[in-house]
């Protein structure tokens, strides 16, 4: 520890502290524009200087180390003075065109300008002008504003791991960006919009929708992946118009990706507002009444075991528990939450969860991926492994079709021959095994099939085999794609005693079906007799199946519980009413279970939410996730020795479109024309 | 006046061959592992006691400097380069070192990287000096031939390989750390300092950087000693220096002084004089476009060396001696650097990329006297707003020059001004304006 005196403050600081975390640690806040915590220092911007005794000259305080006994000036005239200097140079060539600036309002310039800028101008020559740039659908470019701070080249290059942004030319002509256009290939580029101080670097989608004090933030989650990012939704009159990443250091740090900020827009369109009827084949408007009676008769008389009920990827722990209550006081236990069929093994919590946590990617000397592309399954913790890799002293492998995952990898093999080497033994495995605290994630999307539970078994084995599991740590991981998987998994939505799966309830194998959100499988394949009922908020595949629709809330419009692929469960609260006679999804079920004569025993939230804790007492404990080790080395059912030679399949070959919201968003589809299937310019 | 005996550069007009056995004639690579055998300590020492002032504008002490190396590897290599990116306007002592006198920069470059525990050394090359650099790397593989240089340099058992890098032409690949970036294929642009390079240099490892003069002396320096070096020049301001004299004199020429030496006697001694006569002097910048000018006045009497020139509020800089007579506009000299410096600034930091650029504009302004008396005043703080706060010193560079047109003809650019709006009405007029 290093103790140092700023203004007059004696602070004691961890050594190799920079003075301006030290300044931050006494209280005293130094202004930045280039400075980012969570990116290297480039002590470009000039505009943190403060006056440290016996130096010469005023030293930037971002990249000055601490040493024992100095004294830190931050306010002196000296440093006012610089101050101001630096600011006058920014604004000299920065435009006045804050009115129509997007970045208004949360400016960091704009706001710095307040303490120290001038009242007016001095500079009469003209100012410099830069052409934008055209960084794709989502980052919008005035490049006049920028004021070379770097923080989005050092994002790229670290954080994203892309290097797609530089500066070209040198002086005052020095610009930012690709050098030969194109487009962000990053799904974190929204970030770089987050990190630019001032509004070079705009979202997009959002050009000129809303000023930053117009909006109405409230705190949620992110459920397009299952990574359980910790968001701020911010709306005006109801209207959810963008979507922010919230600091959670456990989590996602301050990043989100590309598909969580950018579907926003999917939320207003192809809404299901209705309830709808089917009579004599054709889909006719309802009223909630009419809708939930016409159910109840349907059902009424069906035998339990012709009941059956999925639920699909964003729906919260409060709804797929009301469900799971409403079909087991009807006597089903034919329960799926596994749209794809992944022979994920819901006997114990370890089996199917992140176990190491995503904070202990920090901590992990070797990681093996096996049959996942965390890039696009999970792109914030794709993050961590970066970031982890950036650090040094980390060996990753990678079994899967070959991937840039933003860090080297040591390519083992594109399909299940190149575990079973694995477990032979080998290169890597004896590298997993000197590791001091290795990890396996195992992409939950590569147990789809007939190797499933052969896969899981032998990741698991392979996984005790290099000393993964251990009573202080546990290395293996099961990474999802679906954001309400763990949290159905958690409350047992999977086949009980002698029901059946997803696969058994198809071809007729029930009379009666309830999908809840549930669109992300081969919807042709339900039996013709079957009755459907579609519950959810997007008219796409499993509505358009559907004997009745309910229409239902999307995640920003009603506040629930989902767990994460950590296992951590986190709320997320409503920003937004659902449209028109849209219903929150569990209140769609009490009421529907009035209709049929079975009331559930809640009738309020925090009644469920109390149910919630009973069903499983994991939901006790809201954001918090203990760090545990594995002491039990029995595996998931399944023969590891029984693994085929097949490859695996690109687990999400298109990123920007998996579910219902990402299907209905302009930008999203614009993002699958640009990045997926661009249109190939011909050359004559 | 410096006896011919005292010349570390025997050559430096290239009177006679440079090539290797020409230079063993001049004494050059003369038991070379006789000095090395001295150890390391010794040479550091040995530097330290000549009092040798870096030679490539900031005047620190070079034996110092070398002395911040560490003393034992924790397994990193420690590299010296040595800074031949001579782009400082004026200056062009390295390129005749080159030219007519490179096995003195490779032997002592040897000597130097022993001293500092250097397997390897780059010198980094102005990308315009191709001609030099074909000289440099045929006296290289001369020396390697020789055995000189790789396994067993010169006999002295220490392994050392010299390699040449050619700039690309930027004048800030000058700047130290900047020329680090350059060297590891980046783009030139100054590091923050600490850590510095001794720490952490080249590919992240302790390094040192020289310039060409501060290294090629030092075979000589360890073959006549310091005490024969401190002997020469003023106290802390010892030894010889080359000094390269241009602009409105009779012969300009690149001359080796005993530093100190009054200016007015290097002008008229070794350069016929200014043009004109003395009393035609208008201004001499003494040490590259980068310190600032001195009026005639102070030319009269001060000494070229790094102290008094500093007390005249100039530096010495490279010993670049721009001399400008009374034909000269020095508002548009001026303006001219202020071109030079906007275009090399680097743009990483934004007093610099910013400020080069505005005082540029307003110099440009200023040449025609378009411009408010006010503005002089603008113009002098937006100098100081630049001078001190950057990364490396270009912000300063480029401040100097106009501080000390400022600081010495400020008159001149209110006439300019007032001449311009046809105010002018008569000489007391503008007295009184310029008070």
């Amino acid at each position: 520890m290093t103790k140092l005196t700023i203004d007059g403050i004696e602070v004691e600081v961890p050594n190799g502290t920079s003075v301006l975390q030290a300044c931050e640690q006494a209280g005293i806040e130094v202004p930045r524009f280039c400075y980012h915590e969570r990116l290297s220092v480039a002590g470009n911007c000039r505009m943190c200087l403060v006056e440290v005794e016996k130096a010469p000259k005023p030293v930037a305080s971002c990249a000055f180390p601490v040493a024992e006994g100095m004294v830190v000036k931050t306010d002196t005239p000296a440093v006012r003075a610089a101050r101001r200097g630096v600011m006058e140079f920014l604004l000299i060539n920065h435009p006045l065109d804050c009115p129509i600036c997007d970045q208004g309002g949360e400016c960091d310039l704009q706001d710095q300008a307040f303490s120290y800028g001038r009242d007016g101008s001095r500079f009469a020559e003209a100012k410099r002008a830069v052409k934008d740039k055209n960084l794709g659908p989502l980052v919008k470019t005035v490049m006049t504003r920028c004021i070379q701070c770097t923080r989005c080249v050092r994002f790229s290059a670290e954080i994203a791991g892309l290097s797609e942004l530089g500066a070209t030319e040198r002086g005052e002509s020095m610009e930012i960006g690709t050098y030969v256009e194109k487009a962000l290939s990053s799904e974190l580029s929204g970030n770089l919009v987050d990190i630019c101080p001032v509004g070079a670097l705009t979202n997009k989608p959002y050009a000129f929708v809303a000023r930053p004090w117009e909006l109405d933030r409230v705190d949620g989650i992110d459920v397009l992946d299952a990574t359980g990012t910790n968001i701020s939704i911010c709306s005006r009159g109801g209207d959810v118009l963008r979507i922010l990443p919230r600091v959670n250091e456990d989590v996602n740090e301050e990043w989100l990706a590309d598909k969580g900020r950018y579907s926003v827009d999917g939320l207003k369109r192809r809404r299901l507002d209705h309830a709808w009827i089917k009579r004599e084949g054709k889909l006719v408007k309802a009223g909630w009444q009419e809708a939930l009676v016409h159910v109840a008769e349907k059902i009424e008389g069906v035998p339990g075991d012709r009941i059956g009920g999925v639920v699909g990827d964003l729906v919260d722990a409060e709804s797929m528990l009301a469900l799971r209550d409403l079909l087991v006081s009807l006597g089903s236990g034919n329960l799926d939450c596994r749209q794809d069929g992944a022979a994920i093994d819901a006997s114990r919590r370890d089996f199917y969860t992140f176990n190491t946590s995503i904070a202990g990617i920090d901590e992990a000397d070797a990681i093996l991926l096996i049959g996942t592309n965390p890039r696009r399954e999970a792109p914030v913790l794709n993050a961590r492994i970066r970031k982890r890799q950036l650090a040094g002293g980390l060996a990753v492998g990678y079994i899967g079709e070959a991937a840039n995952l933003t860090y080297p990898v040591r390519a083992l093999g594109t399909g299940l021959p190149g575990l079973k080497q694995l477990l032979a033994g080998g290169a890597f495995a004896e590298v997993l095994k000197k590791a001091k605290k290795p990890m396996i994630v195992l992409g939950a999307s590569a147990l789809v099939g007939f190797d499933g539970a052969a896969l899981l078994a032998a990741a698991w084995k392979l996984a005790a085999d290099v000393g993964a599991l251990r009573p202080d740590w546990h290395g293996f991981n099961l990474l999802h794609q679906a954001a309400g998987r763990v949290g159905a998994l958690d409350l047992g939505f999977v086949p009980q005693a002698g029901g059946k799966d997803l696969v058994g309830m198809l071809d007729g194998g029930v009379d009666v079906l309830w999908l809840l959100g549930a669109d992300e499988f081969d919807t042709a394949r339900i039996g013709a007799n079957t009755f459907v009922i579609y519950q959810g908020h997007h008219g796409d595949a499993g509505a358009a199946r559907a004997d009745v629709i309910l229409p239902g809330a999307a995640y920003t419009e009603k506040t629930g519980t989902y767990v994460n692929t950590e296992g951590r469960v986190q709320r997320s609260y409503a920003a937004a009413r659902p449209p028109g006679e849209a219903r929150e999804d569990w209140k769609i079920l009490r009421a529907f279970s009035a209709v049929a004569g079975k009331p559930l025993p809640y009738d309020d939230l925090p009644a469920l939410q109390a149910r919630l804790e009973q069903a499983n007492p994991v939901f006790a404990h809201l954001g918090v996730l203990p760090r545990f080790g594995c002491s039990d080395l029995t595996g998931p059912a399944g023969d590891a020795n029984a693994l085929s030679d097949a490859a695996f399949a690109d687990p999400m070959p298109n990123y920007y479109q998996t579910d219902v919201i990402s299907r209905a968003s302009p930008t999203m589809a614009e993002c699958t024309a640009t990045y997926v299937t661009p249109i190939s310019v011909a050359a004559e | 006046m410096l006896h011919d005996r005292d010349r570390i550069y025997t050559n430096l007009y290239g009177l006679q061959d440079w090539r290797l056995a020409a230079a063993q004639k001049r004494g050059d690579w003369d038991n070379t592992a006789a000095i090395i055998a001295l150890g390391r300590d010794h040479i550091v020492e040995e530097m330290k006691a000549s009092g040798m002032r870096g030679r490539g504008g900031a005047g620190f002490p070079t034996g110092l400097k070398w002395s911040f190396m560490p003393k034992a590897s924790d397994g990193r290599p420690s590299y010296l380069v040595i800074n031949a990116d001579e782009s400082e306007p004026g200056t062009c002592k390295d390129r005749d070192i080159i030219r007519h006198d490179p096995h003195k920069l490779i032997e002592s470059a040897l000597i130097a990287s022993f001293a500092m525990g250097a397997n390897a050394a780059y010198i980094y090359i102005r990308g315009e000096f191709y001609n030099e650099s074909v000289v440099l790397n045929a006296a290289i593989a001369e020396a390697y031939a020789a055995g000189l240089l790789g396994k067993n340099a010169a006999g002295s058992g220490w392994d050392f390989d010299l390699y040449v890098h050619r700039g690309a032409g930027a004048y800030i690949c000058g700047e130290e750390t900047a020329m680090l970036e350059s060297l590891e294929g980046k783009k030139g642009m100054p590091r923050m300092k600490p850590p510095f390079p001794a720490a952490v240099g080249l590919y992240g490892c302790p390094t040192t950087v020289n310039n060409v003069e501060s290294i090629a002396g030092v075979s000589t320096i360890m073959r006549r000693g310091a005490a024969w070096f401190s002997a020469l020049g003023r106290p802390k301001n010892s030894g010889t220096k080359l000094f390269c004299v241009s602009g409105h004199v009779n012969k300009p020429c690149n001359v080796e002084e005993e530093l100190g030496i009054p200016l007015r006697e290097l002008i008229d001694r070794y350069c016929g004089g200014v043009r004109g006569g003395w009393d035609n002097l208008l201004a001499v910048i003494p040490g590259g476009s980068s310190v600032p000018m001195l009026p005639k006045s102070i030319c009269d009497d001060v000494l070229m060396d790094f102290d008094s020139l500093r007390e005249a509020g100039s530096g010495l800089g490279t010993a670049a001696v721009i001399v400008m007579d009374k034909s000269t506009d020095l508002i548009k000299a001026i303006a001219r650097l202020s071109q030079f410096y906007k275009h090399e600034s680097c743009g990483q930091c934004t007093p610099c990329r910013e400020g080069t650029g505005w005082m540029m504009r307003m110099m440009n302004r200023l040449v025609k006297g378009d411009a408010d008396i006010a503005e002089i005043d603008t113009l002098y703080q937006v100098t100081k707003q630049v001078e001190g706060h950057t990364i490396c010193a270009l912000g300063d560079a480029a401040a100097w020059p106009i501080q000390g047109l400022l600081r010495h003809f400020r008159p001149l650019v209110e006439e300019r001004i007032l001449s311009y709006r046809g105010r002018l009405v008569s000489g007391a007029n503008l007295a009184t304006a310029a008070e």
